[in-house]
């Protein structure tokens, strides 16, 4: 085989696995969008901040530490104990579920039958708020996160393809876990909304708020329930994406890479933003191979809009984006 | 006015005098006061904008999400005041509503449908699962459509699929909203003879908003008539099938043969338009 073919594949499989969490974080909106038509701009802050509290809790971090400090003049940070990697992520989830609560109760409780507009400013405000509070919270230094995936150049997949090939595949053992939980996640989400009482509620919700109400389904406990969904997919977003680059204020950005997913796949399609995400990694890594070294390089950062404002153009529903059914 | 529900008669859901504002401003409803009897079919009828509509939402507190309030009178369901209530508790104590325009979830199948209206029970699925094929004994139709999207199926078959998914909550109470809307005359005499087979082999009572007030008040028992928001007229629905005035303005056949009062048919006509 060509060197310059492997090479392409080699960029294919890494584009495939940045898809993947380019995916997880669209799904993050995409579920948040059906079920209430708000287009949570904090989406990206929401897996900073739950990557920051996984952090906190697993090195035993005393929460706004600084500010205790500046009160009482204290010099208290840690708590001196180290909590295991999975006793921190239900933790975290915890935190997550009371985030959705307080979200619903303090804020969209309140702004039932506004706007879109305006629901989407009060997120906007929710993501400043949110960076804040986590800063706060936690401290704003850039922080390691491992909570034990397998880390490196995978050394199976580099032996048999250079004994197959003369060439090692290059591929990181983080993304092919990212991917292998990014696979059960939607599998769970999946099964979640299919074939169980709340997931189809959630379905009826998405579809009709008000026949919803008439069958007796709360909408502020599916609300609750899709931000705690929502949450969970942030904070398994911002495990992979900080196990892989630290923890720190660009996290919040992968929001960024998930906006011309969307667009790809449509606002309201699950299989959509799976779809799009993978696109979209496999897309703009390609384009900087082939491409990228005549134009001078960079071109992941505008290669994912370019994409997706064509299919603006050619399919403004996105690629899986439900049909809207009409008759007549 | 008459005020005379059958004396042995007990009265499930009594409305006294209510007034309803939209927004905070839109007066809509002005004092309605009206009775619905155990395991009677009462009629609510009145041309577009009347109140009918409003009223039902008022019982089902489905108000709240349009920014409706009742301001005045109040409303008990088995002498207990509905005030404060939200829907989900309505449907538990045994009301619940079929949304004028059927709103059916589009993009869940027939069945689906269904099984959502029995979100609220705690009963177990065993007998979940027998209501719904007694609600497919009383709907043939969607039996065999039950794995279509609702959104593709026909008008008649998205209002069964909402009686039918109202059935699953096991209702004493059907506030039903306008079946007739946008269907063909034999289906809304189909649909209509299984509300009355519902309210006669299963015991469940109803409060039928209907514009169609020829149908309406063959199947009812009892009738109000409403009019920009107050009782105009209430009776047996045998009485004000054979009440002049009724028969003038709402039937559409008078006395002397001469054709009915020019808006109401306007009204109707232009509303078979636009659904
Ligand atoms: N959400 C709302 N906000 C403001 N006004 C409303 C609202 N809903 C209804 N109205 C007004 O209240 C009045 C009564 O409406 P309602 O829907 O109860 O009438 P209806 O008897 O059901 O009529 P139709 O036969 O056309 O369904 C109308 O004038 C309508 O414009
Ligand atoms: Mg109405």
């Amino acid at each position: 085989m060509p060197d310059q073919l492997l090479f392409a594949i080699e960029v294919t499989l890494n584009g495939l696995m940045a898809g993947v969490l380019y995916a997880l974080v669209a799904l993050g909106f995409v579920l948040i969008y059906k079920a209430s038509g708000i287009f949570n701009y904090a989406q990206g802050v929401m897996a900073l901040f739950a990557a920051l509290t996984l952090v906190g809790i697993m090195e035993g971090q005393v929460p706004f530490s600084h500010l205790i400090n500046a009160i009482f003049g204290t010099e208290i940070h840690h708590f001196g104990w180290h909590v295991p990697a999975l006793a921190a992520i239900i933790l975290t989830i915890a935190v997550m579920v009371v985030f959705a609560w307080l979200v619903q109760v303090l804020i969209f409780r309140h702004l039932v039958n506004q706007e879109p507009i305006l629901l989407f400013m009060a997120t906007i405000g929710l993501a400043y708020f949110l960076e804040g509070f986590g800063d706060l919270m936690w401290g704003s230094d850039i922080k390691k996160l491992d909570v034990g995936l397998p880390q490196g150049i995978n050394g199976w997949i580099d032996q048999t393809t250079f004994d197959a090939f003369g060439y090692g595949f290059f591929i990181d053992n983080l993304d092919i876990s990212a991917t292998i939980v990014a696979i059960i996640l939607v599998a769970g989400l999946i099964i979640f909304s299919q074939y169980t009482k709340q997931g189809r509620a959630l379905r009826a919700v998405a579809d009709d708020h008000q026949a919803a109400l008439s069958v007796g389904i709360s909408l502020n406990f599916i609300w609750v329930l899709v931000w705690s969904v929502a949450g969970f997919v942030a904070l398994v977003a911002g495990i992979m994406w900080g196990a892989k680059s630290g923890v720190q204020f660009s996290l919040s950005l992968i929001a960024l890479k998930a906006l011309p997913v969307l667009m790809l796949g449509g606002f309201t399609s699950i299989p959509g933003a799976i779809v799009g995400g993978l696109i979209i990694g496999v897309g703009e890594k390609l384009f900087e191979f082939l491409i990228g070294p005549m134009v001078g390089g960079a071109t992941e950062n505008w290669f994912a809009y370019v994409l997706a404002l064509l299919f603006l153009v050619f399919r403004p529903q996105g690629l899986f984006g439900e049909k809207i059914i009409e008759r007549v | 006015m008459l005020d005379t529900t059958d004396a042995d008669q007990k009265t499930l859901l009594e409305i006294n005098n209510i007034e309803v504002i939209y927004n905070h401003v839109i007066l809509v409803l002005k004092g309605v006061s009206l009775k619905v009897a155990e395991g009677g079919i009462t009629a609510l009828l009145g041309g577009n904008g009347a109140g009918k509509t409003t009223t039902l939402k008022a019982i089902s507190n489905l108000l709240h999400s349009e920014r409706g309030e009742v301001t005045k009178g109040s409303i008990a369901y088995r002498g207990q005041k509905v005030a404060g209530l939200d829907p989900a508790d309505m449907v538990r104590r045994g009301v619940i509503q079929v949304m004028e325009g059927r709103h059916c979830f589009e993009h869940l199948t027939v069945e689906e449908n269904l099984m959502t209206g029995a979100y609220t029970r705690r009963d177990g699925k065993g007998v979940v699962d027998e209501d719904l094929e007694k609600v497919y004994s009383y709907f043939p139709r969607l039996k065999e459509r039950r794995k279509s999207q609702a959104g593709y199926t026909s008008g008649g078959e998205q209002q069964m699929t909402a009686i039918g998914r109202a059935l699953m909550s096991r209702p004493e109470t059907i506030l039903l909203d306008e079946p007739s809307m946008g269907l063909a005359p034999q289906l809304v005499e189909e649909i209509f003879g299984i509300v009355k087979n519902l309210n006669e082999k299963e015991g469940v009572s109803f409060l039928l908003a209907e514009q169609n007030t020829n149908v309406a008040l063959r199947f009812a028992h009892y009738g109000y008539i409403l009019e920009s928001g107050r009782v105009v007229m209430d009776g047996p629905a045998a009485e004000l099938r054979e009440n002049p005035d009724v028969k003038e303005f709402y039937l559409g056949v008078s006395e002397e043969g001469r054709k009915s009062f020019r808006d109401v048919r306007s009204y109707r006509r232009r509303k078979r338009w636009l659904s």
